[in-house]
């Protein structure tokens, strides 16, 4: 039962919220591709003076599980100082699509 | 493809208006642990509760960091127990041992409440029935997780009166029992006209006799969501306030069914069905109370109060619907007073009362629910508080149920603290004028002339 979790990643959503600083992009980016983790789309904005971005990420061949990836970008972005999170797609796509 | 301003509309109602799952409950039958040998029987509960809801806590937990929606209760119900009791329990202590073996499994697979220690007497009660509701007293005061539900009337049977007056005496005695407490025990009981089978929230839940064996039933919640959509349409007409409540009530229902979905591949147990309630807790920005006030009232109780309820209760159910493959349990708004700020603000505002409350559960999904009244209360005056309360349920053909809690040696004007996702409640005043004669009668109330729809 638990290997099903780990199940293939489809699609993953990671978004940056935080002060713009340089080089946020760099430093996420350089991580998914030391983990081989494809980036399929990047938005970003600034609301309010904060820096918000949007990635779509195929995990489908990343080296490390689900969870270790959330745990990694979350430390990543604590170094940033700013908010990581890792979401997998389908919940937007339930909220926002009929 | 999904855009970053959908992105963060779903994160914001995470992060700030308190959107979450409320509940996965896993349903459990226990009729196939039926045994004459009390000892034996308590083996194969404990046995079928620890093996099905083996991973139940984890997976739960493994959903709630994919999809960074908090999870914040995973449940447990049974079958009631006076039907699995009944062959192996001659007295009601006998009953409190399945109690304790319930605890003691909740327990063990982590999950914070079980319910199911329930009778659905709501024509008559057996033997078994008899014993298990006498035994309430000692089972929730002998416990911690465990709660229990009974069933006393429905809409097709009419109102069992031998049953009512019994609750009013056992509801008397949980206090008394957990006086130094508060008598905080009594929230873990709650009675029930037209109760149905799917309930996934407590104190209520149990696994009804017409489910499959076990099965996964999801209660969400977002008061908050719908509290902040409403602020932007401020002043707008009943048409857009009720397109904006059924677009909200969609959206936050999809989330449950996602969960919903997932919890049911993970475990391999079937999905049941999602309960659209509005579950309100404590925490600021997390209140039904603060919807009815966005809606336009200054206070919950105004008047206007009732069909701002039914406005909103009506259009979560039309929003819901179409978003969960299945819907079922209360699904509606809840009007908790301890479990909701505003609620609790409009008590102590001295804006609403026990009557209108009463008012209120004719339009919404349960009844008067975590309401605190003066430990000085007869059995007879709580009775017949259940009495109007299942009176509502069963002509109007739906749910209602109430959840008392008269609190040993406080009265109006005190306050009580059940902690937690419970929260804190002042003491409501109780019309002291005697209904006795009424509650002394014997037998039922008959059934309804419209139910008879065969």
């Amino acid at each position: 039962m638990m290997q099903n979790m780990e199940k293939t990643a489809d699609k993953t959503i990671i978004t940056v919220v935080g002060k713009d600083t340089v080089g946020i992009i760099a430093k996420v980016c350089t991580y998914l591709a030391q983990n081989e983790i494809n980036v399929l789309d990047i938005s970003q904005t600034i609301v309010q003076g904060y820096f918000n971005m949007m990635m779509i990420a195929d995990m489908s061949g990343s080296k490390k599980p689900f969870g270790e990836c959330l745990k990694d970008l979350e430390c990543l972005g604590e170094e940033i100082g700013v908010s990581i999170k890792c979401q997998r797609e389908e919940i937007f796509q339930k909220m926002h699509r009929i | 493809m999904i855009n970053i301003w959908e992105v963060k509309e779903t994160n914001e109602m995470i992060e700030q208006e308190n959107l979450d799952v409320r509940t996965i409950t896993l349903g459990i039958s226990l009729l196939d642990c039926i045994d004459d040998n009390l000892e034996k029987l308590n083996q194969n509960i404990y046995n079928k509760i620890t093996t099905t809801a083996k991973d139940l806590a984890a997976v739960g937990e493994e959903i709630e960091r994919e999809y960074a929606i908090p999870i914040v209760n995973k449940r447990i119900s049974v079958t009631p127990i006076a039907l699995v009791g009944g062959a192996a329990c001659h007295t009601p202590e006998d009953f409190a041992v399945i109690a304790q073996t319930m605890d003691a499994a909740a327990k063990s697979v982590g999950v914070n409440l079980i319910g199911g220690y329930s009778a659905l007497v709501s024509k008559g009660m057996t033997k078994a029935d008899e014993l298990l509701i006498r035994s309430i007293p000692i089972a929730l005061c002998s416990t911690e997780r465990v709660c229990s539900s009974v069933n006393l009337a429905s809409s097709k049977t009419g109102i069992n009166m031998d049953a009512v007056r019994l609750m009013g005496e056992v509801l008397l005695e949980v206090a008394e029992r957990s006086k130094d407490r508060d008598s905080v025990d009594c929230m873990k009981l709650v009675v029930f006209c037209n109760a149905p089978d799917d309930n996934p929230f407590m104190a209520g839940a149990f696994h009804g006799v017409t489910e499959a064996d076990a099965v996964i039933n999801i209660g969400v919640s977002g008061p908050g969501v719908v509290k902040t959509a409403l602020e932007k349409v401020r002043g707008e007409s009943f048409e857009v306030l009720c397109e904006t409540i059924k677009k909200t009530a969609f959206k936050v229902t999809r989330v449950g069914q996602l969960v919903a979905q997932e919890a049911s591949r993970m475990l391999g147990i079937p999905f049941g069905i999602i309960d659209l309630s509005l579950a309100p807790t404590p925490a600021v920005g997390d209140s039904v109370a603060d919807i009815l006030c966005e809606i336009g009232l200054e206070y919950a109780g105004a008047p206007g109060t009732t069909a701002a309820l039914a406005l909103l209760n009506d259009q979560v159910k039309k929003g819901g619907v179409m978003a969960s493959s299945y819907v079922g349990g209360l699904s509606g708004a809840f009007i908790p007073v301890s479990e909701d700020q505003g609620m609790i603000d409009s008590v102590q505002a001295k804006a609403i009362t026990l009557e209108k409350l009463e008012a209120m559960t004719c339009v919404c999904s349960v009844g008067l629910d975590m309401i605190a009244i003066p430990g000085n209360t007869s059995a007879a005056t709580i009775s017949g508080m259940i009495a109007d309360e299942m009176a509502l349920g069963m002509v109007n053909q739906k749910t209602t149920a109430a959840r008392l809690i008269p609190v040993i040696g406080k009265d109006v004007g005190d306050t009580v603290e059940f902690g937690g996702l419970f929260g804190y409640a002042p003491i409501m005043p109780v019309n002291t004028f005697s209904c006795e004669d009424f509650i002394r009668r014997k037998g039922r109330i008959p059934a309804p002339i419209h139910s008879f729809k065969n």
